[in-house]
């Protein structure tokens, strides 16, 4: 069995760990060493225990079996409040900023400054602003949570725990909310923590930035340690071949790009969303897969929101005929699944009048809506009967997008449709929009991916400060031309 | 019971399944453990005169409770159940003796204040739900706001005093709560039609479905194209329809209404509701639940009417205690560490 060990100088070990929840157990065996200034990348395909791991790690879930070693020695972390006593810190992949509180208060928490019996406000604000101000976030320190997009809520969570001054600091996909410019910030931080002989864990499933900064790399699958080696050793498609198990081909499928008169499905004429969208207009045809890139703030979840009736929008309008519209949100905890109800109910939320019978529900036709999304999606849902909130992050949203799918819509507004998915369910995910539009159905993908707008869509609408600020497709759909215009480098503003 | 909530596929929050039973089941073991504290204070306790005394007495909280389970569940709440009942009783004492009058003390006039008296309940909670959804305020506070109208408007009516049934109608009227079929009494085949019925709904229906999401996750239920003032403002009607029919076994009762009337209702009503394993701030409910709640509610008062130990004056003291206990089990089971 491979493992993840080197001996010498660990900081945070594990050995022979193993984890059940219950009957089921999703970790096996492992074996792992970080080690100060050094940044260890986990990768691994849903579920294959990654989070659990990092979890067992810093004191938040007991091992069922095997030790935790800190500094050589075994230590039995009580909770993630005694991990972060000895220095150990998870940022959590799921958010834990409780909604009605401001920045400020969210990165002090349990451990306000006092002056005397009184919170010393002003230096704490000073203190959260110049934190801010480190991760380039323009937002004010007094800003409540609620009105954060996910991506600056992911940026708050960093802060949060990089004040810590820990010696171990575990991040769970910290980048699948973030745009490339505020990846690259978190990334300069990483090397500024590395230089001060911090030990780092980062997971990822976009392997590129796993490639561009990890120093070592282990890769799980089903809660077993596949391999533990420098990263220089691993490309990319040998790490996905770890992950899956099996060599990975054509992750974007074929272009098919709809006949320049097909029919329009969804027109879009100078639409407005107070404060965020200005003037927006763009037409969908059947069979096109469109793709809106920019940086977050851009206003792109905001127009999709207005489009699909969940935001009240002002001027402009929306004409999509008989057409069903269905919208995927990129905030999946918050907007899209019941976290505390199983997956039947979760799925079948938005389309239940199609499963009754006279006034009451069928449950034999919702879990054969289930069954068949379990295959369609390949669900990894454990027992029936568990919380959607203890599904892996890649597997709750698997199971939103089988929501979604549940409208069967003519329309499909998917908003960051692969966050959080590992490769190969990635994969699946643009083959089935690929079938979707050449079923003659439109597709708008909204991403902040770079390469999975280029490699999946016909066309790119690039938004930059509430406008649409220019069009790409073809030769000039590249990387180059969307940063121009996202940045404002080309195109009006 | 548990039964149908399974079906309804609501999974109480984390982890063992011991818990989740023993958080269903809760209730219920606290009423046997009630019973039997009972029967050895006394053992005329468990004697049938007594037990469906006990239920009778459950039968107004318990029906009202039915409808809170629907407006908790969903995340609302409603102040206002216990001033509802009273000017509802009121009118109906008042259409009652008018119609007498008009058409003579027939029995058919029971029939259609009975029905009157549903559908003024009915009415009360649409505007308790077209206020709050409509007007966008917190459920609390709206229906706090008409527990103080609804009660005052009944003093008004009666003139600060009481409003009586006339002696023939009273006659006609008394049989609904003082007789019964099957050695049963009226009452409590109503109750157990309520709660056989908001069970029905709660866990087998896309309405009762619809509460659940939207007390678990009002903006994941808005993005699933959920109408949620439809839904809120319903469940405000079901509760008000609740309070109308606790009205039409109230009103022969007493045979008057007064500003004293379903006083402190509201309290036990969401207090059985609590009691029984609904989650204060929605998103899980049980009816079956909630009518065990308003027996042990009553179960306590029965026990300590029968001991000499303990006394009476205490009660509110021993249900106070109750609520906090529930409350902190729920806790227990509720959230994760
Ligand atoms: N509290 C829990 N109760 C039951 N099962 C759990 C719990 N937490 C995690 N699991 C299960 O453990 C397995 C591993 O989950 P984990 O979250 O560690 O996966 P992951 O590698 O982080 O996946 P992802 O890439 O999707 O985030 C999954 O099958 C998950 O459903
Ligand atoms: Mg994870």
């Amino acid at each position: 069995m491979a493992d993840g060990t080197t001996g010498a100088d660990a900081v945070l070990s594990v050995r022979g760990v193993s984890k059940s929840f219950g009957p089921v157990e999703v970790l096996h065996d492992v074996s792992l060493d970080l080690r100060a200034g050094e940044v260890h990348a986990l990768v691994g395909e849903n579920g294959a225990g990654k989070s659990t791991l990092t979890k067992i790690m810093s004191g938040y879930h007991p091992p069922s079996a095997g030790q935790v070693l800190l500094d050589g020695q075994p230590v039995a972390l009580a909770s993630g409040v005694d991990g972060e006593r000895h220095g150990i810190v998870l940022l959590h992949q799921e958010f834990n900023l409780a909604e009605d509180l401001t920045i400020e208060e969210s990165i002090f928490l349990g451990r306000e400054w006092r002056r005397g019996p009184f919170l010393d406000k002003r230096r704490m604000r000073a203190h959260a602003a110049k934190l801010l101000a480190d991760l380039h976030c323009r937002i004010p320190p007094t800003a409540r949570i609620r009105s954060l997009s996910v991506s600056q809520k992911q940026m708050v969570e960093i802060a949060k725990a990089t004040d810590h001054r820990a010696r171990v600091l575990m991040m769970d996909e910290p980048t699948s909310v973030l745009t490339q410019d505020e990846t690259d910030i978190l990334f300069g931080l990483v090397a500024q923590l590395k230089r001060n002989g911090v030990a780092l864990v980062f997971i990822s499933h976009k392997l590129d930035e796993v490639k561009r900064i990890a120093d070592r790399i282990t890769v799980l699958r089903d809660g077993h340690l596949v391999a533990t080696r420098p990263a220089a050793e691993l490309g990319q498609d040998e790490i996905a071949q770890l992950m899956v198990g099996r060599p990975l081909h054509d992750l974007y499928p074929p272009k098919q790009p709809p006949a320049a008169d097909a029919e329009l499905l969804l027109t879009v004429h100078a639409l407005g969303v107070p404060g965020r969208v200005f003037d927006a207009g763009f037409a969908l045809r059947r069979g096109e897969i469109l793709g809106f890139a920019g940086l977050i703030g851009a206003g792109r979840t905001e127009l999709m929101e207005a489009i699909a009736g969940l935001r009240r929008r002002e001027g402009g309008s929306v004409a999509a005929g008989a057409h069903r519209l269905a919208y995927l949100t990129e905030d999946r905890k918050a907007k899209g699944l019941l976290l505390q109800f199983p997956s039947r109910p979760n799925l079948t939320l938005s389309t239940l009048a199609s499963f009754t019978r006279g006034p009451f529900i069928s449950v034999p036709a919702e879990d054969a809506a289930l069954d068949k999304a379990i295959k369609a999606f390949d669900l990894r849902i454990g027992s029936r009967d568990m919380q959607v909130g203890a599904l892996s992050g890649g597997n709750q949203q698997k199971l939103l997008f089988a929501k979604v799918m549940e409208t069967q819509p003519d329309i499909v507004i998917v908003d960051e449709p692969t966050r959080g998915v590992d490769i190969g369910t990635k994969q699946q995910i643009y083959h089935f929009i690929a079938r979707l539009a050449a079923a003659g159905k439109g597709v708008i993908v909204v991403s902040s991916e770079m390469p999975e707008l280029i490699g999946l869509c016909h066309r790119v609408l690039v938004m930059r400060e509430g406008r649409i600020a220019g069009e790409l497709a073809g030769e000039s759909l590249n990387e180059e031309e969307i940063v121009r215009y996202a940045t404002g480098l080309k195109g009006a503003a | 019971m548990s039964d149908a909530a399974t079906t309804l596929g609501q999974t109480p929050p984390r982890p063992l399944l011991q818990r989740v039973d023993l958080r269903a089941a809760g209730p219920f073991l606290a009423l046997v453990a009630l019973a039997i504290l009972g029967t050895i204070i006394n053992s005329d306790f468990l004697e049938a005169g007594n037990l469906t005394n006990v239920v009778t007495r459950s039968a107004f909280i318990g029906m009202i409770a039915v409808g809170g389970t629907f407006v908790i569940t969903a995340g609302g709440n409603d102040l206002s159940v216990g001033s509802m009942a009273a000017i509802v009783s009121g009118i109906m004492i008042v259409l009652m003796n008018w119609l007498a009058q008009e058409i003579g003390p027939t029995p058919w006039v029971v029939v259609i204040v009975i029905f009157a008296g549903l559908a003024l309940g009915g009415l009360a909670g649409l505007l308790n739900g077209l206020v709050i959804t409509l007007g966008k305020m917190e459920p609390f506070i709206v229906t706090l706001g008409f527990m103080g109208i609804y009660r005052s408007v009944l003093t008004y009516i009666a003139n600060g005093g009481t409003l009586t049934l006339s002696g023939t109608m009273r006659t006609l009227y008394r049989p609904v709560f003082y007789d019964g079929a099957l050695g049963i009494p009226y009452p409590v085949w109503v109750l157990a039609f309520v709660v056989a019925l908001g069970a029905v709904v709660l866990y087998t229906t896309r309405f009762g479905r619809y509460c659940f999401a939207i007390g678990s996750n009002e903006e994941v239920a808005r993005y699933s194209g959920i109408a949620l003032n439809r839904v809120k403002t319903w469940t405000y009607i079901l509760q008000g329809a609740c309070v109308g029919v606790a009205c039409d076994i109230y009103v022969p009762r007493l045979g008057s209404a007064s500003s004293t009337s379903g006083l402190g209702w509201e309290l036990e009503a969401i207090t059985a509701v609590i009691v029984g394993g609904t989650a204060l701030k929605g998103g899980y409910g049980r009816i079956g639940g909630s009518i065990v709640g308003a027996l042990i509610l009553t179960v306590i008062g029965n026990i300590m009417n029968l001991s000499s130990d303990v006394s009476v004056y205490l009660n509110g003291a021993v249900q106070g205690a109750i609520i906090i206990a529930a409350v902190f089990l729920q806790r227990g089971v509720g959230f994760k560490r």
